[in-house]
């Protein structure tokens, strides 16, 4: 099991290496850089520049080399002193930048895996068991209704409740008199009054997903041999179903850590954007526009690495969860 | 034939443990009501054995499980009852809730269950000794230590080398012998007055069946259990019943002591199945049988070899497992050539390896084509093995998968002669047409698709795929073992037809020997790999001369109460390879 990982980790380095070119390729992609939407938003307010003053300012900002220069500085730049190159647009450190909105974008998404688990695991199993029963068919449509409402909709839907109904600020995860203060527990509490939003929010498509996805599995896991073993031995029905084919049809639960992970991160920008949110997704999104090329470039390194990391830990948990796995 | 024929029974003294009367099971499907068990009565008895045969959809299981009350949803119990009968009164099974603490204080406890597939019985994520303990720690109220010891006590008894480490592996760490070993341990855990064995030794081997088989005999003497046994070979039944009752159409037909259901069949239908196995136990009167060993062989194998390597992360070979050990044997045209051996003996490889699917390590394979010459498949390119590929088709043995449900009959077999470019529009439609009728199906089927068809038909499909191409050697790996006994000899004798019309060569893999005997002129007998002994059909499976072959033949069932040869059967005590 050990070399397993360690195996795993040592294959991780060429997939990086991969994922970097391809991420610095596509901050590329777009023509012009930094200096150019810098320019034109002066333009804008009728401030020009000559050619000269262009070229020094690319000089500067070391957007005159060739593409491949830039790379090889700005990799070396990260693997020699954890440098991940310096934000144009916000005039200070990538480093910092990231790893601010990291501990908000990190927790939420966890808090959404665990809701998504949560809801989804009990209704999974009553739909499977119950197959075309009332529940499961009311299951199913709330189910269906999950994945098909566009997140922003249902994040504005619940900010309108929980200001409506609780009388809660809007938007971000604390209310405006705690934003500033240090960590409390009143703080804390405000913290779980607006989280629920966000993680309701981010987890519903996915815990839609995931019903069907156990409802299935778990149905054809229902008729095997090895059930009716279970029922021939005297289990009662429960113990005979949680025991056994359920454990069995678990392992997409666990899979789904590997996608859910960069999803979670990712796909929440338009909802981050809507609820006001602190997280990485609204920062992505800006410096993409901005092509503020090193914040974008580190940013899609990061989910690239976030998604390695989560296919392992969802590998090495699918091999203790399943023994069949675990001996090949 | 509403009215089930009944041999009067001799000694009545023993007593009853398990009465069934007048049973009735419908099931309600979509589109109609199917009877699947209608007024069966039949009474199990202290120490003996009772045999319920029957072919496939005959209603044998839905019996069972109504015993047990784990009926599907979809299944009613429309009349009859079941009692337990006890020292402590009688209990009536069929009033009992199917969900309720009583049913489940008699399952497992007092009736036990074991099934046909020891692949999948038994959970893929629990230890062996997690899933016995289970039992115990319910139904004994065992502690979870006590139930572990008690767990390697049973594994001993059901002759589990090592029980102590066996208990703590995976169901997949097992062999399909050792695994119902297992099962028959979790079965017995806690004594059961009862036990139902339902086909429970269909996906073994003839050895691992006799070992299997022995070892129950033994423990339900030693215990005194009543043994239901569920099957449809009708050799195992005379092996080990000691009544028969005979089912078709969820009826019960015919039902007696052993002896006079083999000797004294009174029904139509008891004595056609009888026929249809008992004519499986001689060589085929449809075969002219002449010895073509003279002839120029169509393929000769030497030294044949394959080793599956494992290797480590580095691509570096850690140890390799010889799969075939230097096979070398002639297939003469218009000849079948059996080979027969037990699960990983090498006879599927072997077959593969001849058509390189498979790429054989070492050997050469001669083929002679039409004009004399002889080259060698081993060595052959891309386009010279396409048209090997022509000459030699393969059947397969499961006409269920083997079929793609979601093409036409016709699409089906004209698939070899499309994909080949040979022909197409009307001369495809004809030639189509000609093969149905060689296989004796109706020009009709052609637009419909396989589910339309019952297991012997579609087997006559491939078989019709296989002839497209004209080939001149066919090799068919356990074409006939997912088919029930009465169309089993069916299809033999169409292929023995065919044979002798098209003038082919047959590879006849199989692990069943009478129908190798029935089949075959020349007989490969593989063992760990190895070509045992090879020779002709008849003298090896009479008179062989190797101590493997003798045990493998005397391990097969033979279908005759009066001459039981499982029971007395020669052991072959491998020496290690």
């Amino acid at each position: 099991m050990l070399s397993y990982i360690i195996q795993r980790l040592f294959l991780m380095i060429p997939t990086m290496i991969g994922i970097s070119i391809i991420s610095f390729a596509i901050i590329q992609l777009p023509p012009g850089d930094y200096l150019t939407s810098v320019l034109a938003a002066m333009a804008d307010s009728d401030v020009n520049f000559s050619d000269e003053q262009i070229a020094k300012m690319r000089a500067n900002y070391g957007l005159d080399e060739p593409m491949i220069m830039q790379y090889v500085k700005w990799i070396w730049g990260i693997v020699s002193r954890g440098d991940f190159g310096y934000s144009f647009e916000w005039n200070r450190p990538v480093s910092e930048l990231i790893w601010e909105r990291m501990g908000s974008t990190l927790s939420i998404s966890l808090l959404s895996l665990l809701f998504v688990w949560a809801v989804s695991l009990p209704i999974g199993i009553y739909s499977a068991v119950n197959r075309h029963s009332l529940g499961d068919h009311i299951a199913t449509f709330f189910g269906f209704l999950g994945l098909a409402i566009p997140n922003f909709i249902l994040a504005l839907t619940l900010m309108y409740v929980s200001f409506k109904y609780f009388g809660q600020s809007v938007g971000g995860l604390y209310s405006p008199e705690f934003a500033e203060q240090p960590m409390s527990w009143a703080k804390f509490v405000d913290l779980l009054k607006h989280v629920w939003v966000p993680v309701v929010v981010i987890g519903t498509a996915g815990t839609a997903a995931l019903i069907r996805i156990l409802r299935a599995n778990l149905t054809d896991e229902l008729n095997k041999p090895y059930v009716l073993t279970a029922r021939a031995k005297g289990l009662p029905e429960h113990t005979a179903i949680l025991r056994y084919p359920v454990r069995v049809a678990l392992n997409p639960f666990v899979s789904a850590i590997g996608w859910v992970l960069p999803q979670l991160i990712s796909g929440i920008t338009i909802t981050a954007i809507v609820l006001n949110l602190p997280t990485a997704g609204p920062l992505l999104l800006r410096s993409l526009i901005a092509q503020d090329m090193y914040l974008a470039g580190s940013f899609i390194l990061l989910m690239g690495m976030l998604t390695l990391i989560g296919m392992l830990l969802s590998d090495i948990l699918l091999a203790l969860l399943d023994p069949r796995i675990r001996f090949h | 034939m509403t009215d089930t024929y009944i041999h009067p029974i001799k000694d009545t003294d023993a007593t009853p443990v398990l009465t069934v009367k007048n049973l009735s099971v419908d099931f309600h499907l979509r589109t109609h009501i199917l009877h699947a068990v209608r007024k069966v009565s039949f009474a199990l008895h202290k120490g003996k054995t009772m045999a319920l045969v029957g072919e496939s959809g005959s209603g044998k299981s839905v019996t069972t499980r109504a015993i047990m009350r784990l009926l599907d949803k979809e299944a009613r119990q429309t009349s009859g009852e079941i009692t337990l009968h006890g020292d402590d009164g009688d209990i009536r099974i069929t009033d009992l809730d199917p969900k309720g603490k009583a049913i489940r204080q008699i399952r497992g406890r007092r009736i036990a269950l074991i099934f046909q597939e020891p692949m999948s019985s038994l959970s893929p994520v629990h230890t062996i000794g997690s899933q016995i303990g289970e039992a115990l720690r319910l139904h004994r109220g065992l502690s979870k230590r006590e139930a572990m010891d008690e767990t390697v006590k049973l594994l001993e008894q059901v002759e589990i080398k090592d029980p102590a480490a066996m208990a703590k592996r995976y169901t997949f760490e097992f062999s399909g012998g050792m695994r119902q070993r297992a099962m028959i341990a979790m079965a017995l855990a806690c004594d059961p007055d009862v036990l139902i064995a339902d086909e429970p030794t269909t996906a073994l081997d003839v050895t691992t069946q006799a070992e299997v088989m022995d070892l129950l005999k033994r423990l339900q003497e030693h215990r005194g259990m009543a043994l239901l046994l569920i099957t449809h070979d009708l050799g195992l039944v005379a092996e080990v019943a000691d009544e028969v009752a005979v089912m078709r159409f969820g009826r019960l037909v015919e039902r007696g002591p052993i002896d006079d259901i083999f000797h004294n069949p009174q029904t139509a239908y008891a004595k056609k199945l009888l026929a249809s196995t008992m004519r499986l136990e001689r060589p085929s009167e449809l075969r002219d049988r002449r010895d073509r060993t003279s002839d120029p062989a169509v393929l000769s194998v030497r030294g044949l070899c394959k080793s599956f390597g494992v290797t480590n992360w580095r691509g570096q070979e850690i140890h390799a497992v010889r799969a075939v050990k230097d096979a070398s044997f002639d297939l003469y045209p218009g000849e079948s050539l059996g080979i027969v051996g037990e699960s990983g003996s090498g006879k599927t490889t072997l077959g593969r390896m001849i058509l390189r699917v498979i790429e054989p390590t070492a050997g050469e394979i001669g083929y002679r084509e039409t004009d004399g010459r002889v080259s060698d498949v081993a060595a052959m390119d891309k386009p010279e093995l396409a048209k090997f590929h022509r000459d030699v088709r393969l059947i397969f043995q499961d006409p269920f998968a083997s079929l793609n449900p979601r093409m036409t009959i016709k699409q089906i077999i004209a698939e070899p002669l499309v994909v080949n470019g040979v022909m197409q529009g009307v001369e495809l439609e004809a030639r189509v047409g000609e093969l149905l009728e060689l296989v004796g199906m109706d020009r009709g089927a052609m637009e419909r698709y396989p589910h339309a068809f019952s297991g012997g038909q579609r087997q006559r499909f491939s078989i019709a795929r296989s002839l497209a191409l004209n080939p001149r050697i066919i090799i068919a790996d356990e074409a006939t073992s997912a088919l029930d006994v009465s169309i089993r000899a069916q299809i033999l004798d169409l292929l023995i037809e065919l044979q002798k019309k098209l003038n082919l060569s047959f590879l006849f893999i199989a692990h069943d020997i009478s129908v190798v005997r029935y089949f075959c002129d020349r007989v490969l007998v593989m063992h760990h790999g190895r070509i045992v002994e090879q020779g002709d059909a008849e003298t090896v499976c009479t008179a062989p001369k190797e101590p493997y072959t003798k045990a493998l033949l005397s391990a097969v069932p033979n279908p005759d109460p009066r001459d039981k040869r499982m029971v007395h059967r020669t052991k072959f005590v491998a020496e290690e390879v």
